[in-house]
């Protein structure tokens, strides 16, 4: 039996300290009885001798220095998993609140995970089709990549990631063994239920398990709901040979919990208060993506966060971008002109996308006329540039036929309808359809044999 | 007896160890049951603190920490190329046999395989005097590298015995000494040296030989030299990898050490599948015969991150001791920077800027310097150039890692998002790069390609210096009312920029493309300007011009002329030559 701790020497935030302890272990997991009758779970996050400082996931509400107990547990977080958690929701850390009773497990794994060693990965080539154009065609999903939408307030990216969902899901390259998992951090509740009802609706939902930490739930559980989420993915990937999809929304609440707990701490804080070993634990929850060698099963994340200010060097995505696989960057000025999905394609990329594309994976056009829209639509930038100093009319006739290429590029290409699925071969027509309101000569970014291949010839009226 | 100490207190990967444990500094030690790697990082009357390499989920207070009595050290000896270490040199295959597809904790493997036995060539003989560094053996390490076994640098004595040529492993005796005081020191294929402590060398030349990368916009504009610093920086996206990737697999140097510092999982296992299968231009052997990587992804421990550069460079010496040039591509040192900067915020050190500690600056430059093109100490002549990745947070090249960085290199590569957002790659900026070596290469350039390329080079810079200042005034009064010879300079440096400077990775001939094709490609495109500009000064319109398409010819040089078949670049002298006769007939 297990030793009882009476009381405690400090509450602090989310924090507590409690003396006298003998036998603990870093990151090990205690479980707390406050004298109500309520259960809340803790981890050990610092420990000198017999002084352990515990952060609470729970929140410390009603926790008093003298009517808590406190029972360690002797082993850090652990997870407990079936395949029986497909269809189930969850609460941040892992129990569940849907009324369906609990998980008979047939493990429990640790949530922290460990890294996967790279040599036994494989690296990630098969194209995912979205059915969105300027995913598809320019920013291409891969298989066991990490491919972030870095939003805004305000901005549909619940949207595009349903509607990646439904259509990289559910179109003809789904199987059986697929499957979804949702982590909620600090989200609004209308959100996790968007996102319910859209599982729901395409039929999907016993192929998904959502673990969801609302925004009025207690912030440090956020720390663990990824991991949780994470860890299962990972367990029906590996273990269940399943194809996964990783749905983590929205991170920046994750930063900012993390910042919170760090700053009750009384940690040196690096920038904007962030503590230093956020790219670390960042990094931590990106790389758990991916393919193992000799396995069947995938871990591709669609992580979602807010940018602050829609400023894409603080932080949070600044770092995010340095570690995950590409981005999907969403524009508040597409958006005000009623273009769904509002994809600012110039920033965004698929770093994965050139090994995933091209003769046997997509099309052999697929590089060069990704390349050729990048290169023409920065010329757009340009020439509106021009046009917003001396007048649309002052312009040369090829920069005007950049501006032309600029809009319908914006609305044929990026916008399309919410329920859209268009095809690869569908994305990349399109694409040649737009490059061939631009002069012949000005593609300089497709080969000849292509050019004259698909470049429409009955172009010059 | 190896000492002890007993742990006080934990905070994610430091430990605290009661009292005066008589540890040393940077000494390697063995922590608690499951004998995780950590080294000692201050030392106190009261207290030890100790970073541990590995994830300390589960240590306790009053577990025992056992010292090695060696500062952290690397093994070297032949095993090292074709192989994939972590931060520590703990081989990743090996790991992956032993715990499967996660890197478990306290793993207990050798550094390089023991049992493996290489064909040895002893090159002394017994009544030898020996010096550290004298080449005592030869392997053939890969089909590409000869190992050459040295005596430890500080060793000294006459060689007592030897082995006979043959089969030995890496622990077997090849030699025995007489050291001066009589006492014997045995000789082994593998030797430690401490990865905090650079290898000694006799001298150091000053920079004369380019690191030839085959990459045009950094062999002409703004070259490298054999022993030199280079520092990528750039935002995420802007191509920093890419730009590592391509001077690792087209460099002309002898062996090449890839750290992958605190990056992603999926690129070392790229960088693994690709060098197994792209062949080395130089012998036609696979890359990874010349190549050793290591791995600190991450997502792996920050102690480790922190480790993994020096780890690099001290296999870089080592190989550089041979002889060889090495040339060491470290992506990035701004994780690593990071890390140091997490360590030193667990140890709660006053920050300095941006809560990177005090020491940034030291750090930097004490690891740049160990770059060079040394005399070594067996008298063989052998290079270490660094090339850093930066990623400066946002983009932003004020912040302390680049600025420090900048300091201490001497070649300066800016990517630009501007040009990865218009997919123009490699995406280095041309006025924001700079090269200190260019001066000193000038004699090799001249010798060896042309005595004309320095003075191309420098035209170049200045045509595309003038349409920057030119954009100037296109940004606000648009191109059409520029005068010919400036719309003409317009022209010309867009046939640099998408002709020259653009490279396609992705395309067989463009990918590395030699000094000779570089050279003749500056001649057309300057022979191009000179006869349009006297066709301007005749007072023939651009757009006459611009009718005929060789500006567009000479852009595809680059994908039409193959690298084999550079005779094919005189056609575009005749062709120049030709388009200037039709202009003046036409318009005569």
């Amino acid at each position: 039996m297990a030793i009882e701790y009476l009381g405690l020497s400090e509450i602090n935030g989310p924090l507590v300290v409690l003396e006298g302890v003998k036998n603990a272990s870093f990151d090990e997991i205690v479980e707390f009885r406050v004298d109500d009758g309520s259960k809340k779970l803790g981890r050990i996050v610092e420990i000198y001798e017999e002084k352990a400082v515990i952060q609470v996931f729970e929140g410390t509400e009603n926790m008093s220095l003298s009517n808590t107990h406190t029972r360690l547990s002797g082993h850090p977080m652990e997870v407990e998993l079936s395949p029986d958690i497909l269809g189930r929701t969850f609460n941040g850390i892992g129990k569940p609140i849907d009324g369906l009773g609990p998980v008979i497990p047939e493990m429990k794994l640790n949530i922290n995970g460990l890294p996967l060693n790279p040599v036994t990965r494989e690296y990630p080539r098969n194209f995912i089709q979205t059915g969105i154009s300027a995913i598809d065609g320019l920013t291409t999903l891969i298989r066991g990549q990490k491919l972030p939408i870095f939003s805004g307030n305000g901005l549909p990216h619940d949207q595009l990631a349903a509607q990646i969902v439904q259509q990289a899901s559910l179109g003809s390259n789904s199987d059986e063994k697929f499957a979804i998992v949702f982590a909620a951090m600090g989200v609004k509740y209308d959100v996790a239920e968007f996102f319910r009802r859209t599982f729901e609706e395409s039929g999907v939902s016993d192929h998904v398990v959502m673990y969801l930490n609302l925004a009025n739930d207690p912030v440090v559980e956020r720390l663990i709901t990824p991991k949780v989420a994470l860890t299962a993915a990972e367990y029906l990937a590996f273990e269940k040979g399943m194809h996964i999809l990783v749905i983590l929304t929205d991170i920046t609440s994750f930063c900012e919990a993390m910042r919170e707990v760090s700053s009750s701490k009384g940690e040196i804080p690096s920038r904007k208060g962030y503590p230093g070993y956020l790219y670390s634990e960042l990094a931590t929850l990106y790389e758990r993506a991916g393919i193992v060698r000799g396995g069947t099963g995938s871990v591709t994340q669609i992580p979602i966060l807010t940018m602050p200010n829609d400023d894409i060097t603080h932080p949070i995505p600044d770092l995010t971008g340095y570690i995950t696989e590409g981005q999907v960057v969403l524009d508040r000025q597409l958006h005000g002109q009623a273009i769904y999905p509002p994809i600012n394609v110039l920033p965004s990329l698929s770093r994965l996308m050139k090994d995933g594309i091209g003769e046997g994976f997509t099309r052999e056009d697929h590089q060069d006329v990704a390349n050729q829209l990048f290169s023409c639509y920065a010329k757009v930038g340009d020439a509106r540039a021009l046009a917003s100093v001396i007048g649309e009319d002052e312009l040369s006739p090829l920069d005007k036929k950049y501006l032309e290429f600029g809009t319908a590029f914006e609305e044929n290409f990026v916008g399309q309808r919410a329920d859209e699925n268009r095809t690869i071969q569908e994305t990349l027509d399109k694409g040649w359809e737009l490059l061939s309101m631009i002069p012949r000569e000005e593609l300089d970014r497709i080969d000849t044999k292509i050019l004259d291949k698909y470049y429409p010839e009955n172009v010059e009226k | 007896m190896s000492k002890t100490a007993e742990i006080y207190g934990i905070n994610g990967p430091v430990i605290y160890l009661k009292g005066n444990t008589g540890f040393k500094m940077s000494e390697m030690v063995y922590v608690g049951k499951e004998n995780l790697v950590g080294e000692v990082i201050s030392l106190k009357k009261e207290a030890t603190t100790v970073q541990v390499f590995e994830e300390t989920s589960g240590l306790r207070p009053g577990e025992t920490v056992t010292a090695s009595g060696d500062a952290i050290s690397v093994t070297l000896g032949p095993g090292i190329l074709n192989n994939i270490f972590d931060g520590i040199q703990r081989p990743l295959s090996v790991i992956a046999e032993q715990s499967g597809k996660y890197i478990s904790r306290g793993m207990q493997v050798d550094s390089l395989d023991t049992e493996k036995l290489w064909d040895v060539h002893l090159t002394v003989s017994e009544g030898m005097e020996v010096y550290g560094g004298t080449i005592i053996a030869e392997v053939p390490e890969t089909e590409s590298i000869v190992h050459k076994s040295m005596v430890p640098p500080n060793i000294h004595g006459i060689v007592k015995s030897v082995v006979p040529d043959g089969q030995y492993n890496i622990t077997q005796t090849i030699a025995v000494l007489t050291l001066e005081d009589g006492s014997e020191y045995e000789l082994k294929l593998a030797q430690k040296w401490p990865i905090r402590i650079p290898r000694p060398t006799s001298k150091r030349y000053p920079a004369s030989k380019p690191l030839v990368t085959g990459q045009r916009i950094l062999d002409t504009l703004f070259p490298i030299a054999k022993g030199g610093t280079a520092a990528v920086p750039g935002g995420f996206g802007t191509g920093k990898t890419m730009t590592q990737h391509q001077i690792a697999k087209w460099s002309d140097a002898d062996i090449i050490i890839y750290i992958g510092c605190g990056e992603r999982g999926n690129e070392m296992t790229q960088v693994l599948e690709d060098f197994s299968k792209l062949h080395d231009p130089k012998t036609g052997n696979a890359l990874m015969a010349r190549t050793s990587l290591i791995a600190n992804t991450s997502n792996m421990p920050v102690a480790a991150r922190e480790a993994s550069i020096y780890t690099g460079i001290t296999l870089a010496e080592y190989y550089r001791d041979m002889g060889y040039d090495v040339a060491i591509m470290a992506d990035s040192t701004s994780r690593w920077a990071e890390a140091l900067r997490e360590l030193s915020g667990r140890l709660e050190e006053m920050p300095a800027e941006e809560g990177f500690p005090a020491y940034l600056a030291s750090r930097l430059s004490a690891f740049y310097e160990r770059a060079g093109m040394m005399q070594n100490l067996n008298g063989t002549e052998g290079s270490v150039s660094i090339i850093g990745a930066v990623s400066p947070q946002g983009g932003d090249f004020s912040e302390p890692v680049t600025q420090n960085t900048k300091r201490f290199v001497r070649c300066f590569w800016g990517l630009d998002k501007s040009l990865a957002y218009a997919r123009h790659f490699p995406a280095i900026h041309w006025l924001t790069s700079y090269s200190e070596y260019l001066g000193d290469l000038s004699y090799w350039y001249s010798e060896n390609v042309s005595p004309k390329f320095v003075e191309y080079r420098n035209r170049i810079m200045a045509i595309l210096n003038s349409e920057s200042s030119l954009m100037e005034i296109v940004k606000l009064i648009g191109s059409d009312v520029l005068p010919d010879d400036q719309k003409l300079t317009l022209e010309i440096a867009r046939v640099i920029r998408l002709g020259f400077l653009q490279q396609n990775a992705f395309h067989p001939d463009d990918t590395c493309v030699s000094l000779e094709k570089q050279f003749k490609m500056m001649e057309i495109i300057l022979y191009l300007y000179k006869k349009c500009r006297s066709l301007i000064a005749m007072g023939m319109p651009m757009s006459v011009l611009k009718q005929e398409n060789i500006f567009e010819k000479v852009i595809a040089i680059k994908y039409d002329v193959p690298n084999d078949h550079l005779e094919m670049m005189d056609d575009y002298k005749k062709a120049v030559k030709d388009f200037y006769n039709t202009v003046m007939e036409k318009n005569a």
